[in-house]
């Protein structure tokens, strides 16, 4: 019983100067060891911008939905209204094509970013 | 009327404006954890130092029955008093009446104060605890808020102005903070934003408390508009005192010397520093191997680690630590870092704080995200911050200082007054690797074994230029110095600068990457 006690204090007192551990990190080929930080490991990896997407510019809430799943439309053209910040935007059609989805109803609230119409 | 009699009535109606909010407003504030704004300012100064102004002052709202009701001292408590002996002023809202919001005559006050501050030369401190402007009073608090930016922007580089954040602070009130040069949060307690979480709730639909909106933590942590975190406002407190220790009263003076005393003797350069310049090391504990007493007061502990900024005694006087930490992101630049060293930089510049450069980094930190965050713009403010400062400005290069982040990190081509290195310096356009992989590039490709001749490549690189004495040979640096004898060259060079003077062309103010 005494033996294993000591024997299992030996290990704890072995365990004692732990190393700390750092991260990996590249720079120009090089690799340091450091800690990252929350921000940098919490940064969004880039995505390339998809012009078929109608995504809000701003959060708020539409207003009124102008076009249907299959509609052909114009540049230029209304699609729909976002009220946000006390104003109602417009958002035009970028350029001539065919609506594939509509993903907003009237009335909804939709933050930044957020993909409203999908063209063909 | 007799004088006693007179003395007794002035007595009465102090004692009536003393309390405030009253008890019960005074216990509200109590329950949330809060010391009352006059028990603040008392915690501050020096004992028996406070003298209060304005206590008698009314408020100015007429409508919506305002006329009928008193607000004692409208809600904010004003005076000049003394910290370590020397003057400052101070004002503090007062949260138990009417939620010390900003009216017309509240306003009046601040800025009475604040144009005391200005004229007699004295730092400024302002306790804010405050649910924001008064409605009641309409565009006249908006005014009120106005005149308290006009005179923080006034009266910035000429005193130090120092915010406290003990409260909420929220929509417009938040930009007096951020035009001083100090803002303290305490855990729990501070919170400050823009816009709160209801209206982003009715706006926006979306759901955050305020803790995670804008408290302490995300002031010290993520936006960096907080200098200073603490855990209590007693320590709090004890920052702000500590803080002022550091610095001169105004602009035209030097901060107060202090007796000199040597570093801690269990803070040794040789046990801290790994010379591999891929190994990491707390930059502080170097910092502490070479300042009085081994005290480094950090500013924005938490804020973008990856580059430490602070103050520290050098035989006595006061200088201005800017230091890369290769403990955090190898000690890269950054958007965020390179925003909080080049602010650093221009208050010890505006306040005759010398500054001492410590450079290890790699470079700027690569990737989409952060050139798209504009590290262009925010990187070329530490630039322009170096190249502006004209206070005496001295750079150690411990190991790493390559490319961009050799220029900007207080180059000798930036106006350094003294440059040394310690022998393990390697100052190069890029690392060893990256160089090799270039220069090389024909010959690792069209050799038998690549690997083997890139590795070949990078030590002969690293053996012909990754060292001071290229840098040294060309006067870019100018001595060479063991580790250990910094603390002595640093010294040595604040004694021959002291009267530094730079001239500089005429002009009304330049045009920082802001």
């Amino acid at each position: 019983m005494e033996k294993k006690k000591a024997k299992t204090t030996k290990k704890t007192k072995k365990q004692a100067p732990k190393k700390e551990k750092f991260d990996k990190f590249v720079i120009h080929t090089a690799v340091y060891e450091t800690k990252l930080t929350e921000k940098y490991k919490s940064r969004k990896p880039y995505e390339p911008v998809d012009p078929k997407l109608i995504v809000s510019q701003i959060p708020g809430t539409v207003r009124q939905i102008l076009v249907k799943k299959g509609q052909k439309m114009e540049e230029g053209e209304m699609l729909l209204e976002l009220e946000a910040m006390k104003m109602y935007n417009k958002i035009l059609a970028p350029f001539n094509g065919v609506i594939k989805t509509v993903h907003v109803k009237e009335g909804d609230k939709i933050p930044k970013d957020f993909i409203m119409l999908e063209f063909k | 009327m007799s004088i006693r009699s007179k003395s007794n009535d002035l007595k009465k109606r102090m004692n009536s404006a003393l309390q405030g909010g009253g008890q019960k407003a005074i216990a509200k504030q109590i329950a949330m954890g809060k010391m009352t704004a006059r028990e603040r300012i008392l915690a501050i100064v020096d004992d028996e130092s406070f003298h209060e102004y304005d206590l008698f002052v009314e408020h100015a709202g007429k409508d919506f029955d305002m006329d009928k009701k008193t607000l004692p001292g409208d809600g904010v408590i004003t005076g000049t008093g003394t910290v370590n002996g020397y003057p400052i002023c101070i004002y503090a809202q007062d949260f138990t009446v009417a939620g010390g919001s900003l009216g017309y005559m509240h306003a009046k006050k601040i800025t009475k104060i604040m144009d005391h501050a200005l004229k007699m030369k004295v730092p400024l401190i302002g306790i804010n605890d405050s649910g924001g402007a008064r409605i009641q009073e309409g565009v006249n608090s908006l005014a009120g808020y106005g005149e308290i930016f006009y005179r923080n922007t006034l009266a910035s580089g000429v005193i130090p102005q120092i915010s406290v954040i003990l409260g909420p602070c929220a929509g417009g009130a938040v930009y007096s903070p951020a035009l001083t040069d100090f803002v303290f949060v305490v855990d729990n307690i501070s919170k400050m934003f823009i816009t709160g979480p209801e209206v982003i709730k009715t706006v926006l639909g979306e759901e955050i408390s305020m803790e995670e909106l804008g408290g302490a933590r995300v002031h010290a942590e993520k936006t960096g508009n907080a200098h200073f975190f603490a855990h209590s406002e007693y320590e709090c407190f004890s920052q702000i005192i500590k803080l002022l220790h550091f610095i001169p009263w105004n602009n035209s003076k030097k901060a107060e010397p202090f007796e000199p005393t040597k570093p801690k003797r269990n803070y040794s350069i040789g046990n801290i520093f790994p010379t591999d310049p891929k190994e990491p090391y707390d930059i502080r504990d170097v910092i502490r191997a070479m300042v009085d007493s081994s005290d480094f007061f950090e500013v924005q502990e938490l804020f973008a680690p990856n580059i430490v900024i602070g103050f520290a005694r050098i035989e006595g006087d006061t200088v201005g630590f800017i230091a890369n930490q290769p403990l955090v992101l190898a000690g890269v630049l950054d958007v965020d870092s390179s925003d909080k060293a080049a602010r650093f930089i221009r208050f010890c510049n505006a306040f005759n704080i010398p500054l001492v450069t410590l450079v290890d980094l790699p470079g700027y930190l690569p990737g989409v995200d952060q050139e798209h965050a504009g590290v262009i713009r925010h990187g070329a403010k530490i630039l322009y911050a170096y190249s502006e400062a004209s206070v005496p400005k001295i750079t150690v290069i411990c190991r790493k200082a390559y490319g961009g982040g050799y220029i900007a990190m207080s180059s000798r081509h930036l106006r350094a007054d003294f440059v040394f290195a310690w022998p393990t310096a390697e100052i190069a356009v890029m690392g060893p690797e990256g160089a090799a992989n270039i220069i090389f590039r024909n010959e690792i490709k069209e050799a038998d074994n690549p690997e083997e001749v890139r590795q070949q490549k990078v030590l002969e690189y690293k053996e012909k230029f990754a060292n001071p004495y290229v840098a040294a040979a060309y006067g870019h640096v100018d001595a060479v110095i063991k580790p250990t004898e910094t603390r002595k060259f640093i010294s040595h060079a604040l004694s021959v600068a002291d009267n530094k003077m730079v001239n500089r062309p005429k002009k009304k103010h330049g045009i920082p990457p802001f």
